[in-house]
C-alpha cells in the first residue's frame, strides 16, 4: 500500500514538473517579450539597422514562416497521405514491404534538421539556385514528410480491419476504400497530424538557414529569399544590444501565438470534421 | 453439365503460416435456402466464409486451395478480379460496421461506386432497401445524420440494407447477432426467412437453438474439416457421425 502511494506520488510530481515548466516557458517568454512587443513589430518590415536597435518589425519573418510551414504542410500532407493509405489499404498492413518504409520513415525522422538543410543546399548548389522561398518550402517540406507520415500512419492504423472488408464486400475496389471511406474516417485525425507537422516545420531554424536565407523584405515570388521567426529571433537574440534581444523575446512570443492559434482553432474544425466519424468500431 | 448452384466449394485447403485451418472441403450450397455452418470457436467457420468472397487475402499469412466456384466461375483461379464475385454476395459481420457517412451514404455507396448517379433513383433505392432492412420508419426522418448515432441493433439492419443495395446473390453472415441484444436479434433473424425467398443465405454460428430455428441445410465443421453437411432435418435429428450427434446434444463443445 506505502508503496504503491509513493509511486504514486512519484508520477504525480512529474506531471506537474512537466505542466510546470510548460508554465514556466510560457512565463519567461510573456514578461520578457510582452515589453518589449509592439504593433510595430507586427505590421512593419524592418527599417535601417533594425538589428541594432532600429525602428521596423518583423513582417517579413512571420509572413515568411506561415508561407513556408504552409507551404510545406501542403506538400508534405500531398505525398505522406498517398504512401500512408497504400501502406494500410493495398499493401497488406504488416508485409514486409510496409514494415520496410515504415522503418524508412522512423529513420527520416530521427535525422537532425541541420542535415535536410544542408542536403537541400548542395542540391540547389549543384542546380545553380539562389535560397528562396521555393527551396525553403521544399526542404521544410522533407522535415515535415517522415512527422506527417508516421503520424497519420498511426491514425489509419487504428481504423479496424473490419471497415475494409464491408467496404469490400460491396464489392469496391481498394481505391474506393482508401479516397472514399478512410479518408472520411481518418480526416480529424489527418487535421492533428499537420498541426503536428506545422509546427515542427515553422519552429525549424537548421533548414531554412542555407535554403530559404533571409531578407529583410516580405517576397514577390516563389524565387526571393524569405526571412524566418525562428533566424529572426537568432539573429536579433545574438545583438549585442538589450533592447534588440527584448525584441528577440517579442518575437518567440508571437511564434508561440502563431501556433497556438493554428493548434486550437484547427481542433475546433476537426471536431466538426468528426460528426460522421463511426466510434463504436 | 451445368450446374445452376450459385455457390460450390471443390477440395478447398486454407492454412495460416503453414497451419492447416481448413482440410479438403467440397460443399454445393443449396440455392435460396439457409445454410447455417455450425462447429466450436476457432473450427474455421469463418475463414470458410471468408473464402467466399476472398476476404481472406487481407491475411498475408492466409494460403489457398482448391476451388471455389460463384455462378460456375472459379474464383481463385488467376487473373479472376475479385470486386465483381464480392458484388454477388453481401456480408454481414459480427459487429455492425457503419461507414463514416451519413444513413442515406451509406446506403447508397454501393449503388454509387457502380455507376448510379441519378439522385432520385438513389433516393428510390435508399428508400426501398430500408425497407427491405425493416429501418425505415426509424430513420426516415434523419436520414441526413451520421450512421453511428443509430443503435447497434438498428446499424446491424442498415449494413443488411447496404449489402442489398447492391443487388447480390448471397448474403453471408458472420455471427451477425452476436454483438446484439435479444430483441434485435430476433429482428434479424425474421429478416433472413423473409429474404431466403430471394437470396441464399450463408449463416455462421455457434449458437446451435439459433440453427435450428433457421437452417435448411447444415454444414458442421470440427478442427477444419467438413464432418457432416446434409438439409437440416437430417443433420439435427440423424446425425450420421457420432462428433455431429456428440455436438449436438451438447457433448462436445
Amino acid at each position: 500500500m506505502l508503496k504503491e502511494k509513493l509511486i504514486k506520488n512519484i508520477m504525480r510530481l512529474c506531471a506537474f514538473m512537466l505542466a510546470g515548466l510548460l508554465v514556466f516557458i510560457i512565463g519567461v517568454i510573456l514578461v520578457k517579450g510582452f515589453t518589449a512587443l509592439k504593433l510595430s513589430m507586427l505590421i512593419e518590415t524592418p527599417r535601417g539597422g533594425f538589428y541594432l536597435g532600429g525602428e521596423g518589425g518583423i513582417l517579413n519573418a512571420i509572413v515568411g514562416s506561415l508561407c513556408i510551414a504552409a507551404g510545406a504542410t501542403a506538400i508534405a500532407l500531398l505525398v505522406s497521405l498517398p504512401v500512408v493509405l497504400y501502406l494500410n489499404v493495398h499493401a497488406k498492413r504488416h508485409s514486409g514491404l510496409a514494415e520496410a518504409i515504415r522503418f524508412a520513415f522512423d529513420v527520416l525522422w530521427g535525422i537532425p534538421s541541420i542535415v535536410y538543410g544542408a542536403f537541400g543546399f548542395s542540391c540547389m548548389v549543384f542546380l545553380g539556385l539562389k535560397a528562396s522561398l521555393l527551396a525553403g518550402i521544399l526542404v521544410i517540406a522533407l522535415v515535415e514528410i517522415p512527422v506527417l507520415a508516421r503520424a497519420v500512419d498511426e491514425v489509419v492504423r487504428f481504423v479496424p480491419a473490419d471497415l475494409q472488408s464491408a467496404v469490400l464486400s460491396l464489392g469496391a475496389t481498394n481505391g474506393e476504400v482508401a479516397w472514399k471511406v478512410m479518408v472520411r474516417q481518418v480526416f480529424p485525425g489527418v487535421l492533428t497530424a499537420m498541426l503536428l507537422a506545422f509546427g515542427r516545420g515553422i519552429g525549424d531554424a537548421a533548414a531554412v538557414l542555407f535554403t530559404a536565407g533571409f531578407s529583410d523584405y516580405i517576397p514577390r515570388s516563389l524565387f526571393e529569399p524569405v526571412a524566418t521567426l525562428p533566424l529572426a529571433i537568432f539573429f536579433q537574440l545574438g545583438s549585442p544590444f538589450p533592447a534588440v534581444q527584448d525584441r528577440a523575446f517579442a518575437s518567440a512570443l508571437i511564434l508561440t501565438i502563431l501556433v497556438l492559434v493554428v493548434s486550437v482553432s484547427a481542433r475546433l474544425f476537426s471536431k466538426k470534421l468528426a460528426r460522421y466519424r463511426v466510434h463504436n468500431l | 453439365m451445368r450446374n445452376m448452384a450459385h455457390l460450390q466449394v471443390k477440395d478447398l485447403c486454407v492454412s495460416y503460416n503453414s497451419t492447416p485451418a481448413l482440410e479438403k472441403i467440397s460443399l454445393t450450397v443449396p440455392d435460396r435456402k439457409i445454410t447455417v455452418i455450425i462447429g466450436p470457436s476457432g473450427c474455421g467457420k469463418s475463414t470458410l466464409l471468408k473464402s467466399f468472397n476472398r476476404l481472406l487475402e487481407l491475411d498475408p499469412g492466409a494460403r489457398l486451395s482448391g476451388e471455389v466456384l460463384v455462378d460456375n466461375e472459379n474464383i481463385y483461379a488467376p487473373g479472376t478480379e475479385p470486386t465483381h464475385i464480392r458484388r454477388k454476395m453481401g456480408l454481414l459481420a459480427q459487429k455492425p460496421c457503419p461507414l463514416p457517412m451519413s444513413i442515406f451514404d451509406n446506403v447508397a455507396f454501393g449503388p454509387r461506386i457502380h455507376g448510379q448517379k441519378n439522385r432520385r433513383r438513389l433516393q428510390g433505392m435508399v428508400r426501398y432497401y430500408l425497407k427491405q432492412a425493416s429501418l425505415w420508419e426509424e430513420v426516415k426522418h434523419r436520414l441526413h445524420e451520421p450512421a453511428s448515432v443509430l443503435s447497434i441493433g438498428q446499424q446491424q439492419r442498415l449494413c443488411l440494407a447496404r449489402g442489398l443495395a447492391v443487388k447480390p446473390e448471397i448474403i453471408l453472415g458472420d455471427e451477425p447477432t452476436s454483438a446484439l441484444d435479444p430483441f434485435s436479434s430476433k429482428r434479424i433473424e425474421e429478416k433472413f426467412l423473409l429474404l431466403k425467398q430471394r437470396y441464399t443465405i450463408i449463416l455462421v454460428t455457434h449458437i446451435l437453438r439459433q440453427a435450428r430455428r433457421l437452417a435448411d441445410y447444415v454444414a458442421f465443421l470440427y478442427c477444419g474439416k467438413l464432418i457432416e453437411h446434409g438439409p437440416a432435418d437430417e443433420v439435427f435429428n440423424r446425425p450420421r457421425q457420432k462428433l455431429t450427434r456428440e455436438y449436438i446434444s451438447g457433448v462436445v463443445s
